[in-house]
């Protein structure tokens, strides 16, 4: 149950992982997730069932989460369209790609497909139980995503990215076109989630148009129940906090599945419970930012 | 090295609510010049610098930077030449990133690469202009910006825009957010780095005593336009009271900016 746990908040993980540089780092909060997330899942279903490795799955799911993060940048950028709404459009049209992706079906089973799991399991060869393979698995992939992630926001373009968020204008004045950042941010973003979709399709065993629905929502309450933990501003502080986050919620939703119906929960229920917690952790966190402003009004000088 | 022809903004062009922010103006800056820039408020002045900077784009007319014609260049690729400082001291310096990678973004103007510039040697850089400035800010790379205060920013800022090495620098009251103690430091620093780099530039400002003080021309501008523009002795030797006088006799209307009065 652990294992399940850790192994589901790690794929998830990297779904989180996109949501925060979108809702935290460019403060774009972008709703192509709930579209370019099931994208990743039958794009790597149907690669996978046409007997593609799974690596080159991955490199195409890659390419077109980031294609989808590219249209609903573009549609924010050319048409100045609100980034909620860009987002929204995008999402809507890739309902209809996604069918489209698995030839007019709403979804696709994968038993007896190879899949990276079954490949890590057979590596294994029975020496370490199945759960265990997962994980080990799962921990080298995120944490490798997770370092290239570190190194790419110390680059130059990485550091942009960042400060795009807080204060585009500042970007404009030191000379950089915030529409490129924007795909470049948007895209890649999409891009994980979509990479994290392809692994919860193999790992759920299926790929279902509807299995991006409240996606980003849960993503969102990932993040800032990660936020709770601890402060930083150090980026490779802050991805371990969104990696912890997806773990605790999914730990949390695991709760809520199994012993929720004590209190007569269904996991029907599971969706609500994520809004309500985003909730919560909305009126904490605004108590909290009180707090520190009443702290900073009694001690400016300090700050000075 | 600055030629503006004919420039004019016209704000909800054809509604009730048409307004000619900028109307037909003329301006040939030279290299090396400082130009100040007076005028009541709502005259035009920060719509002129938005024009220039690209932030805004006119509705006729032409700009020329350095022999260019950049009237429709974007905003972003004319700050790789010209340098803007706001009033509003939070504007030019990203608060929840650490300083060191505030001025690491600043270091180059332009497009960004996927190299990592930030090293030792560049913090060692960082520092040595940081101590110029005399605020402590050099042992501070790793705090982020946002627990700075307005004065310190506003330095800061000015020190990210001379480290490109802008040909023409725009400061919009750039000292007007600041308590006087703070105002005085960030226009002597101003003054310091205008010398030292040889920027040319234009600086808006509501206090007519600094307008007359500092730079080699003085423009006053209202509804739009340039009204009046001097140089040299005719500039040195101006009062407030003469400018004021200029004013009500060239537009038969009264100064009505009481900060100007004030100052
Ligand atoms: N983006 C805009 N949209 C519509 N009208 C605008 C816009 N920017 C400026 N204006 C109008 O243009 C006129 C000139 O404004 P501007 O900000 O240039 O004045 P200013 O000389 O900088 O005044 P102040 O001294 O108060 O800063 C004003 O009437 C203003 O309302
Ligand atoms: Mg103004």
């Amino acid at each position: 149950m652990i294992e399940g746990i850790l192994v589901e908040g790690l794929i998830y993980g990297i779904m989180v992982l996109g949501v925060f540089i979108t809702f935290r780092v460019l403060d774009f909060p972008d709703l192509t997730v709930d579209g370019s997330f099931p994208l990743g899942a039958v794009l790597m279903a149907v690669m996978l069932i046409r007997g593609f490795n799974p690596l080159v799955g991955f490199l195409a799911v890659f390419a077109a989460g980031f294609a989808a993060g590219t249209v609903t940048a573009l549609i924010h950028n050319k048409l100045k369209v609100p980034n909620l709404l860009a987002g929204i459009l995008t999402m809507t049209m890739l309902y209809s790609i996604n069918i489209r992706i698995l030839q007019n079906r709403a979804n696709v089973p994968l038993i007896r497909t190879e899949t990276v799991f079954t490949w890590i399991t057979k590596l294994f060869g029975g020496t370490v139980f199945e759960g265990t393979a997962l994980l080990i698995l799962m921990i080298a992939v995120v944490l490798i995503i997770k370092v290239l992630l570190d190194l790419f926001f110390h680059t130059d373009v990485g550091l942009t990215l960042g400060a795009l968020g807080c204060n585009e204008q500042m970007v404009i004045t030191q000379g950089v076109n915030p529409e490129v950042l924007k795909i470049v941010g948007v895209g890649l973003s999409n891009a994980l989630v979509a990479v994290s979709g392809g692994f919860a399709a193999q790992y759920l065993g299926f790929a279902d148009v509807n299995m991006g629905i409240g996606i980003v929502v849960s993503g969102l309450a990932s993040v800032m129940i990660g936020e709770f933990l601890f402060r930083s501003n150090r980026i490779a502080l802050l991805t371990l906090r969104v990696l912890l986050g997806s773990i605790l919620f999914k730990g949390i939703m695991y709760l809520g599945r199994y012993y929720g119906y004590y209190i007569k929960m269904t996991p029907n229920d599971l969706k609500l419970i994520t809004g309500i917690l985003i909730i919560i952790s909305l009126i904490v966190s605004k108590n909290k930012k009180m707090l520190t402003l009443l702290k900073k009004k009694e001690a400016p000088e300090v700050l000075k | 090295m600055i030629k503006i022809h004919s420039l004019s903004k016209v704000f909800h062009e054809g509604t009730v609510n048409e307004n000619k922010a900028i109307n037909t103006i003329n301006l040939s800056v030279k290299e090396g010049d400082f130009i100040t820039i007076i005028g009541s408020n709502g005259a035009g002045k920060t719509t002129l610098f938005n024009l220039i900077s690209g932030n805004i784009f006119p509705s006729t007319g032409r700009i020329e930077i350095n022999g260019r014609d950049v009237t429709k260049d974007p905003e972003y690729r004319r700050a790789a030449y010209v340098g803007r400082i706001f009033q509003n001291p939070t504007m030019g310096t990203a608060e929840t990133m650490t300083l060191e990678d505030n001025m690491t973004i600043a270091y180059y103007k332009g497009c960004k690469g996927l190299r990592k510039s930030l090293n030792n040697k560049l913090r060692d850089f960082f520092r040595e202009k940081l101590s110029d400035l005399d605020m402590g800010l050099e042992n501070r790379l790793k705090d982020n910006v946002g627990l700075f205060s307005g004065g310190q920013r506003q330095a800061l800022t000015l020190l990210m825009m001379v480290l490109s090495k802008p040909d023409l620098i725009l400061l919009d009251e750039h000292t007007a957010a600041l308590d006087p103690g703070n105002a005085r430091m960030i226009l002597d620093l101003t003054l310091k780095y205008i010398k030292d780099y040889n920027l040319t530039t234009m600086m808006i400002t509501h206090n007519m005593g600094h307008a007359i003080k500092y730079g080699n021309r003085l423009l006053m501008m209202d509804s739009g336009e340039i009204i009046y523009d001097i140089e040299g002795d005719t500039k040195k030797n101006i009062t407030k009271e003469a400018l004021i006088n200029k004013f009500e006799v060239i537009r038969k209307k009264e100064f009505e900016n009481d900060e100007v009065l004030l100052s």
